[in-house]
């Protein structure tokens, strides 16, 4: 090409430039509009998140006030409740010798080391008349020895630490967190078995107290530890919790495991026992073998199990061998890091930057500005489907893929974002939701514009990609809108709420309309049973979630959450697969 | 020679270091008979070895050091290239092997240092057979001076004024307790062969005569193998006041000042100070004078030390005894004359002559201010400085300066046997005067930290300030006087309890996550207060053995990576941030006060089982012994047994006489048990009524601490 054939305009501005760096006589010095060399700083400069945010603004004044006192309610809520049973039965509970279960969970867990409780709120205003703090079972990800592991511990101040329902499911959902993420698991036991006037909804079904010793089955077989510590009873079918672990612990004339109590045996055969001497810790731990160690109390039973977490050969580095060799192959981020940078903006502002009026957009940029590294944010197709804001960032050195709503979902935005969850998917990076959705677009365009096929393909996508997912409710989440954000049916690792969210199919106001639209007759409490039915506290008590959490803390829930997906992906345990082919067909045998 | 003399008298204008070098190069071209030495075998251990050996380096005299098997990795035996092992522990005191060891590796000279075999005569004397030089004075001097009664009559006779008492040889005990009645109680029982306190006890009244004089026999037995005693006069409130002197082999002898060596325990020195306070001119004049006159009189060589009894009362002092060596407080006299007294010996075994003469030792002396020195012993001042052992396990000495000089035979790792003594180090200060000095010295002593046995430092800073002694109004009775002052119990802060808890906690933080291939972020989740606080149970255990040991709680409660809630009984420390910069040192930011302090936890032993693990802060100038409380499960799930009702021994030790029989019944208080440790005997007493059910150790055996159990 001769310069003859270019535009006047460039053919100036070619000689100029020529003049210029013949005038200067250093070439080099010349300003070029082709660089070769970007230095990473001014690289980074295009991920890094501006803000907006004026904190001196009467908006945001507002906001924070009314995210302040919803926080400030669950603060109270949540103290209240970790002092679980009555003033009376903690008392008596201590007055036994018997450390309290919060207690036990913090001595076991090692010392400056972060408990991520799950569902604290479990249980809460579920029976009427019946007060059940978290359920009476305390479960949560916690680190021993340097093993993440998960914990389960029973209240025995909370109605004898029975299983009520919802305990079913906490102690279920906390074994799935385990299994899916390849927790060992330490079962604090103290509990009278299942709660027998709900025994209906206890006893029989699939996901009822029988699952509990399933997955402690399938768990072993998998090479997932199972360890009990017995600190109170364990009748009945909670005499296979001991029984199904890996290695148990029980507390001498404290943890007593029978099949069937004292009372029940004198009304069966006729039969004078007492408790120690029909299940207690040295009949089991001499002669039955039902249990392994036997301790003096609860605090020597604590420090075998930390015993026993640090033989299960995990959690630490093996001499002369880096994380990198170890982990090669592995389906482990590869450029994880442990040093990482803070967000550039301070997390407590998000409470002024969302509010507790979810009619009002969330600036959803300013969320993510808040919880990721550095507030770097690669932004994927940022000016198509905008809706849908989707992009790379890393979380206390995990990389993750970030889906987030910023407005309703469109066919544009459903398809970027099937399109950014196969990117993940194939390059094994984690997926964070931010969930904030009202729901898919309605109307004639929308339904035209084939928008059910186009969120299905989001759904699809969610559904299918086999990554850690995590979930968090920052504002609504509505309709299809929670399937496609990877709603608790999507099986998100962890979903948790912000105290100002709110489940449900549809807002009350548009359900309520729905209903007088299509009903015949009038239901007057409807939108107000709709609106309490909505709110976080209701869903988090119902298990909906894995908790309610302090929104200048996500950034910290996330961390943890990713830690424990990956901290036990570690050769010693390899894959599922992996130790099927080495031919671990079965869970231990307690021999 | 002549010449010499006439420079060195007339010389008074010469600075002291030209003046040592002008005096002994031409002493050394001018005698015939003086030899240069260029080599010296240097038998002791500690820091006496490493004292000379430093001299000796730096004039260019290759050292040859000894050891034993338990000093194997000592500094003594690591400072030479040329260090030969000797085996046993009591092999120091080989005289024979040690001689032989010289002429092998081809040394000319020995220097003995202090205790072992410097004051033997007969190893003197076998140096200078196998024709080796001894470093001290002629063996006939040591003779003369090592047996007490001699030494005085020599004394009388050259007109020192000695202490009445008898030195005779008949001694049958009935004698003894008439020349006792003679001279008048209380009187003061001396092993004739004894030194350093041992073999000596004061008998009050004449109903006492015979036990203290058994008890000082069996005692000078075993320390000497020889239990002739000596009758004296007991002085009320003597001070103890010695002149340290110097003579060389052509008839010179100066006196280089006094030093004040009162304040002692067990009849030891632990302060030594130059020069000695509210002491009249002329008083010290006569003193130096007599002194030199002593040493005139048994034809001195080399450093001495002449030592009086100071009756306070009356001004009056009398001659005790001569040691014929360099003494363990040397520096003291160093820091106020400003001469290297090791330096000294050297030149008067080569035959030179004193470098300096009294009148300019009386111009250096006047330069310069006052010296003191303090003892670090490991010992335990509350159960009457018994003698510990142990490793040092920290040990982080105030900073030499000018005026503070640390003599040290040890450094942190090291090991304080128990078949030496227990003296880790001295500390040296000087200022301008006695005021300044002490000052200076408290200073220093609050930045000395030592982890590991028990030391008497927390006692010395308490002399410090003990008004009395800061008056200067020094008696050798002092500590027995001002007991109450002395020992009196210190409160401990509530930040001292937080301090050793927080370490302990981020110890343990920072022990887990090493190797941790995902560390966790230390964050507080959750709404509230998230989860309850930790306890630490600590306990203050009183070193006195009899005091009820007290227990503190300490909650902390972390809210963040860094940040603590602290509770110390009602003090509540909220927000305190944490960190430690190493992992034994601790920086905390309170909310009134920042606090550094270093806190070592003893590594886990046989005893921590039973004991708890013991913990040392140091803080603000303060050491604190704590321990850390067994957790209730401990004695039930590991089958601890009570130890109340067995005997044991304070600290490892030989097991010299066991009393009693199994089977016998015995009440409080009785003898049941002699052990010997560090050189010192130790009576072990029934601790209540009972009878023997088992000994488990008999005499002779070595090593193991328990002796017995009763029912």
């Amino acid at each position: 090409m001769s310069s003859s054939t270019l535009p006047s305009c460039v053919r100036r501005s070619f000689r100029t430039a020529s003049l210029r760096s013949r005038s200067l006589r250093h070439p080099n010095t010349t300003r070029r509009t082709i660089a070769t060399h970007t230095h990473s700083h001014h690289a980074n400069a295009i991920s890094v998140l501006p803000t907006a945010v004026d904190t001196s603004s009467g908006d945001f004044k507002e906001n924070a006030r009314q995210m302040d006192e919803l926080v400030e309610e669950m603060k109270q809520l949540h103290v209240k409740i970790s002092e679980g049973g009555t003033q009376k039965a903690r008392d008596k509970h201590v007055a036994r010798g018997k450390m309290l279960p919060r207690d036990r969970v913090t001595s076991l867990i090692d010392p400056g080391t972060e408990f991520l409780e799950l569902s604290p709120l479990a249980g809460h205003e579920v029976y009427p008349g019946e007060d059940v703090p978290s359920g009476g079972i305390i479960t949560g990800i916690g680190v021993v020895e340097g093993v993440t592991c998960m914990i389960v511990a029973n209240d025995s101040t909370v109605k004898g630490g029975t299983y009520y329902p919802i305990t079913v499911k906490k102690h279920l959902r906390a074994q799935a967190v385990a299994e899916e993420n390849r927790l060992p698991c330490i079962y604090l036991v103290d509990s009278g078995g299942a709660n027998l006037p709900h025994q209906a909804d206890v006893f029989p079904d699939r996901d009822h107290f029988g699952r509990i010793f399933f997955n402690q089955a399938r768990m072993s077989s998998k090479g997932i530890p199972q360890i009990s510590i017995v600190m109170g009873p364990c009748t009945a079918g909670g005499a296979y919790v001991p029984a199904m672990s890996d290695e148990s612990i029980i507390v001498q004339e404290q943890g007593h495991i029978f099949l069937a109590g004292p009372p029940l045996v004198k009304a069966a055969t006729g039969e004078v026992v007492s408790a120690e001497d029909l299940g207690g810790g040295r009949l089991h731990t001499e002669e039955s073998g039902v249990a392994d160690y036997l301790a003096v109390d609860d605090a020597h039973a604590i420090v075998l199990a930390r015993r026993s977490v640090s033989n299960l050969n995990l959690g630490r580095l093996p001499p002369n061998r880096s994380g990198e060799e170890i982990l090669s192959g592995l389906d482990r981020p590869s450029n994880l890091t442990t040093e990482f940078k803070e967000p550039l903006y301070d997390p407590t502002e998000l409470h002024g930057i969302v509010g507790a009026n979810l009619r009002k957009q969330i600036p959803i940029h300013e969320i993510i500005a808040r919880l990721v590294d550095g507030s770097e944010f690669a932004e994927f197709k940022p000016s198509y489907g905008s809706t849908l804001v989707t992009g790379f960032a890393f979380i206390h050195g995990f990389p993750v893929g970030i889906l987030a709503n910023n407005g309703i979902l469109f066919s544009s935005s459903s398809v970027k974002g099937a399109h950014f969850i196969q990117l993940c998917a194939s390059r094994r990076i984690p997926l964070v939701f931010l969930q904030n959705i009202s729901g898919f677009m309605v109307g004639k365009e929308a339904e035209k514009g084939g928008i059910a096929k186009d969120g299905a393909k989001l759904v699809t996508a969610v559904a299918c990609a086999d990554v850690p997912k995590f979930t968090v409710v920052v504002g609504s989440s509505a309709g299809a809108g929670n399937y496609g954000m990877c709603g608790r049916a999507y099986s998100p690792r962890l979903l948790f709420t912000w105290p100002n969210a709110r489940t449900s199919v549809m807002g009350p106001d548009q359900l309520t309309s729905v209903m007088e639209a299509v009903g015949k007759q009038v239901d007057t409490g409807l939108r107000d049973r709709i609106e309490r039915e909505s709110r976080a506290v209701f869903g988090s008590a119902r298990l909906w979630d894995d908790g309610i959490l302090p929104p200048v803390q996500t950034r910290q829930y996330l961390g943890v959450g990713l830690r424990a997906a990956y901290a036990n992906s570690d050769w010693r345990l390899g894959g599922e697969e992996r130790w099927r082919e080495r031919g671990g067909r079965w869970g231990v045998f307690r021999m | 020679m002549h010449v010499v003399s006439t420079l060195r008298r007339s010389g008074g204008q010469f600075k002291h270091r030209w003046g040592i070098n002008a005096a002994r190069g031409l002493a050394s071209t001018s005698d015939a008979s003086s030899k240069r030495l260029t080599s010296l075998l240097i038998a002791n251990r500690g820091e006496i070895a490493l004292r000379v050996g430093k001299t000796a380096s730096e004039y260019g005299v290759r050292t040859t050091t000894l050891y034993t098997n338990p000093d194997r990795l000592s500094q003594h035996a690591l400072s030479s290239p040329f260090t030969v092992n000797l085996g046993e522990p009591s092999a120091y005191l080989d005289g024979d092997r040690i001689i032989e060891v010289a002429k092998n590796e081809g040394c000319q000279a020995i220097h003995p240092g202090y205790g072992f075999l410097s004051e033997n005569a007969t190893f003197a004397r076998k140096c200078v057979e196998a024709g080796l030089t001894f470093i001290g004075p002629p063996w006939q001097a040591i003779e003369a001076m090592g047996s007490k009664s001699r030494s005085k009559e020599i004394m009388i006779e050259a007109g020192v004024q000695c202490i009445p008492g008898y030195h005779g040889s008949n001694q049958d005990p009935e004698y003894l307790k008439a020349e006792a009645h003679k001279i008048g109680y209380p009187v003061l029982l001396k092993a004739v062969k004894g030194g350093g306190g041992k073999g000596m006890r004061i008998v009050q009244k004449p109903e006492e005569f015979m036990d203290q004089l058994a008890s000082a026999k069996s005692e000078a037995m075993n320390s000497f193998g020889d239990e002739v005693m000596l009758v004296e006069k007991y002085i009320t409130t003597p001070r103890h006041i010695e002149v340290q002197v110097f003579a060389d082999k052509h008839g010179n002898s100066v006196a280089l000042g006094e030093r004040d060596c009162s304040i002692q325990r067990r009849h030891q020195k632990i302060l030594e100070e130059s020069p000695a306070p509210h002491l009249d001119e002329s008083i010290r004049q006569d003193l130096w004078a007599k002194a030199r006159a002593a040493a005139l009189a048994v034809g001195y060589e080399g450093a001495g030390t002449v030592e009086f009894i100071f009756d306070n009362d009356t001004n009056e002092f009398f001659f005790m005894e001569m040691n014929t060596r360099l003494q363990v407080e040397h520096p003291v006299t160093e820091m106020v004359t400003g001469q290297d007294l090791v330096r000294w010996q050297l030149i008067v075994a080569e035959g030179g002559e004193l470098p300096l003469t009294q009148a300019q030792i009386e111009e250096e002396i006047s330069k310069r201010g006052h010296a003191i020195e303090a003892r670090i012993y490991a010992e335990n001042p509350d159960m009457n400085f018994i003698p510990d052992s142990g490793k040092l396990l920290h040990l982080q000495a105030p900073q030499p300066t000018e005026s503070v000089r640390i003599d040290a035979g040890f450094v942190a790792g090291d090991e304080i046997s128990s078949h030496y003594d227990p003296m880790i180090a001295k500390l040296i200060v000087s200022g301008t005067d006695r005021e300044a000095a002490l000052q200076k010295l408290r200073a220093a002593l609050e930045s000395y930290e030592i982890a590991g046995p028990v030391t008497n430092i927390e006692f010395l800073k308490r002399m410090c300030v003990s008004p009395g002694f800061v008056a200067g109004d020094v008696e050798t009775g002092y500590i027995q006087k001002h007991h109450a002052e002395l020992f009196d119990p210190q409160p401990v802060e509530p930040e001292v309890y937080s301090q050793a808890a927080l370490a302990l906690l981020l110890q343990e933080i920072s022990s887990k996550s090493v190797g941790s291939m995902f560390p966790p972020s230390r964050q507080v989740l959750g709404f509230g207060s998230g989860y309850p606080a930790r306890k630490f149970d600590l306990v203050t255990t009183p070193l006195d053995g009899k005091s009820t040991a007290t227990t503190t709680t300490v909650q902390i409660h972390q809210t963040g990576p860094t940040t603590f809630d602290v509770t110390v009984g009602d003090e509540v420390f909220p927000g305190v941030q944490a960190t430690m910069p190493s992992p034994t040192s601790i920086t905390t930011f309170y909310p009134h006060t920042r606090i550094n302090s270093n806190v070592i936890r003893t590594p886990p032993s046989i005893d921590s089982s039973t004991e708890g693990d013991k913990i040392m802060v140091f803080q603000r100038g303060r050491q604190y012994r704590l321990s850390i409380a067994l957790p209730l499960w401990h004695a039930k799930a590991l089958g601890i047994k009570d130890v109340a009702n067995s005997v044991l021994a304070p600290m490892p030790c030989k097991v010299l006489r066991v009393d009693v029989r199994e089977g016998d019944s015995v009440t409080k208080d009785q003898t049941l048990v002699v052990i010997e440790s560090m050189k010192m005997e130790t009576v072990i007493r029934s601790p209540g009524d009972g009878v023997v059910k088992r000994i488990v150790h008999q005499a002779g055996v070595s090593g193991s601490r328990l002796f017995g159990d009763f029912c």
